[in-house]
């Protein structure tokens, strides 16, 4: 009798340990947005849950136009976008929404050629690429910094992203930068009026036609050119000198890229001698007044922590970090968020 | 248990107990509106759906009105949508993949009916099955690694070299392009357009193929006459099945259509397709009237895919007046 009475005992302490366990489990902040730092994203959210227990963190990655509505619909805690948000759609939200950059990221041409030689390109030279103007690959303006490389004389297929992109936005916001053709035939924007060649979908899409298309060119991001063994070209920055694509260059850029008080830049083409032109960051959207003071506090937190502590993880995930002037920046600003 | 007891009672008492049951007529009743509310239900899911596009588009049809239909540029920085290279894409690619798939699949559907010996018969029917079980993603990626490297070496050089002084098959081979496209789609309706078709082919009464071979007909004479031109009717509901599958198709297509807005005449050219465009680029849509058209995209698709529809209920109906008319006389 003592027994089942003690056994009753411990069944009642177990429910209720296990219902305040659920209880204190329940905060969960919801993210969603962009698709380029999900990895990183969730690489996050799973060292935190080791560092906070209490807090859960539930992001869907579904693009940065989904991000970007999310946030100004409030069906969200945070957003995430890899390009900042127009003024036009910040004037439609009920509060002031802060970007937050977190990582950044390099976009590579990577071609098929007989042979895969290593090739230079300048800005003015990838604009006529992909306005079809330059249609052969042993066109004088490819051949005159590329001397001594054996260029056929194939056609080019240019290779492009079909469904809308922040790489195409980071891509096309450089070669508007570059080319005042461009920036009046096509423009910059997560997809444009493409004057030619043929879409891929996904990252893995272009990479895929790229990878099968002899004579063909075409823009990922980085990680995709190196896992799928593909080369991809040094560009020309705005000092003149070839960078090669990689985390320290994209880091460099955004060292020197002019990064206004609001955190909406534009890291494309920024000078300095190693900085690599064709980069772009990737930012969190967050209302400076937070309405649920809990979860305002518990996300502050992570933020700090992600800033702090996560940016240490972004080179393993081939993430170029923020450098530490930037960060610091960042983090004053995450100070300011009212809960 | 009312039905056992009623076998004992005498007539005049019987009819009373029929009338008093009234308990199966209300189960009649109540079948009938249940039924009737899953049929209405379908109904008024589309027009939901319709309303929802219509509603989600109205900004962008108030700003473009008919010429959305008409232009073919689609500039997503200048804010100018037209539809047309999209609308051409989804018609022309479907197509392509009749062209393809309904010989393939009738003749598939009559070997298996009329010809096939009994031991062949199950396991291709099952492969058949198998085949339309394939995600359409894997059949994007089987379509970029495999199917495309092939068409470029192979069929597409032949093409060319034979039909190159047709205007369908000139101009530089890329790989991805609308005869891709359209061969994808054919192979994703294939498995429908033969499964409903053998199930058709199988209906046809056995009397009629008794009555030719009676006749003298030979095996290709019977199918033909007694059971083809009879099954006729049902082959194509067959084949507008299939088309209403091919209308819509997206994953695959997109992977190996090439993605770009434009009306080529030749088939090597890439294009788009309706479905196509909704897939790539409403995620990342960030304006307002970029998404509005994108809704108008989503509504055009709907309307096309009814519009086909009842032409081609139409078409049935003329088929079925001529041939009886031909009856009469």
């Amino acid at each position: 009798m003592t027994k089942s009475y003690r056994s009753k005992i411990l069944l009642g302490l177990t429910i209720a340990f296990g219902l305040s366990a659920t209880a204190s489990a329940q905060m969960m902040i919801n993210g969603a947005g962009a698709t380029f730092p999900y990895p990183i994203y969730s690489k996050w959210f799973d060292e935190y849950a080791k560092v906070d227990p209490s807090v859960r963190f539930n992001y869907q990655s579904i693009g940065s136009g989904g991000g970007q509505k999310q946030i100004l619909a409030q069906t969200v805690d945070f957003g995430a976008s890899d390009g900042p948000m127009s003024d036009e759609n910040l004037s439609k939200a009920p509060g002031k929404i802060l970007h937050l950059p977190t990582v950044a990221g390099a976009v590579v041409m990577t071609y098929n050629l007989p042979g895969n030689p290593a090739l230079k390109l300048d800005g003015e030279t990838i604009a006529d690429i992909f306005l079809g103007k330059i249609k052969k690959w042993n066109d004088p303006k490819i051949a005159a910094s590329n001397p001594g490389a054996k260029l056929p004389e194939n056609e080019i297929v240019v290779v492009h992203r079909s469904d809308g992109s922040g790489t195409t936005f980071i891509f096309t916001d450089y070669v508007s930068k570059v080319s005042a053709e461009w920036k009046q035939k096509a423009g910059n924007n997560t997809s444009v009026n493409w004057p030619t060649g043929i879409g891929g979908k996904g990252n893995e899409g272009v990479s895929g036609q790229v990878k099968q298309t002899p004579g063909a060119i075409g823009y990922v991001e980085l990680i995709y050119a190196v896992q799928n063994k593909m080369p991809y070209a040094n560009v020309k920055n705005a000092a003149g000198q070839f960078a090669k694509p990689s985390m320290e260059s994209v880091t460099a850029a955004l060292g020197t890229a002019n990064i206004p008080d609001d955190f909406r830049f534009s890291m494309t083409n920024a000078p300095g001698d190693s900085a690599y032109p064709i980069a772009g960051a990737t930012w969190l959207l967050v209302y400076e007044q937070q309405k649920d003071p809990a979860k305002g506090k518990k996300l502050i937190e992570f933020l700090k922590w992600a800033l702090t502590k996560g940016e240490g993880m972004a080179k393993d995930l081939n993430y170029a970090p923020l450098p530490d002037e930037v960060q610091q920046r960042v983090l004053k600003r995450i100070d300011e968020i009212k809960f | 248990m009312t039905t056992i007891s009623a076998v004992h009672i005498p007539l005049e008492e019987r009819s009373a107990q029929t009338r008093m049951a009234s308990p199966s007529r209300f189960g009649d009743k109540a079948f009938e509106l249940l039924t009737l509310t899953m049929a209405l239900a379908v109904v008024v899911l589309i027009i939901l759906i319709g309303w929802q596009l219509w509603n989600g588009s109205s900004l962008a049809i108030k700003k473009f009105g008919f010429r959305f239909l008409t232009t073919s540029t689609w500039d997503p920085v200048a804010e100018q949508f037209g539809a047309l290279p999209f609308i051409y894409g989804t018609l022309v690619s479907s197509l392509i993949a009749l062209l393809i798939a309904v010989p393939l699949s009738i003749a598939t559907a009559a070997y298996l009916t009329e010809l096939a010996p009994l031991w062949i018969r199950q396991p291709l029917v099952s492969l058949i099955e198998m085949l339309a079980a394939i995600p359409s993603v894997i059949l994007g990626l089987w379509g970029i690694f495999v199917m495309i490297p092939w068409l470029r070496e192979y069929p597409f050089p032949l093409l060319k070299r034979f039909f190159g002084w047709t205007p369908f098959f000139t101009g530089p081979i890329y790989g991805p392009s609308m005869l891709a496209g359209g061969i994808i789609i054919a192979v994703m309706i294939l498995p429908i357009i033969t499964s409903v078709s053998r199930e058709i082919l199988r209906s046809v009464p056995n009397l009629q193929r008794e009555a030719a071979y009676a006749l003298g007909a030979t095996r290709w004479e019977a199918t033909r006459i007694a059971v083809l031109s009879y099954a006729k009717k049902g082959l194509f509901g067959a084949v507008i099945l299939g088309l209403g599958r091919a209308l819509g198709e997206t994953m695959a297509v997109t992977m190996v259509i090439g993605n770009t807005p434009q009306i080529a005449a030749s088939l090597f050219q890439p294009g788009y397709t309706l479905a196509s465009v909704l897939a790539n680029e409403f995620t990342e849509a960030t304006t307002d009237m970029y998404v509005q058209a994108l809704f108008e995209i989503g509504f055009v698709l709907l309307g096309i895919t009814i519009l086909v529809n009842l032409l081609a209920q139409l078409l049935l109906r003329t088929i079925r007046t001529t041939s009886a008319t031909r009856a009469v006389q």
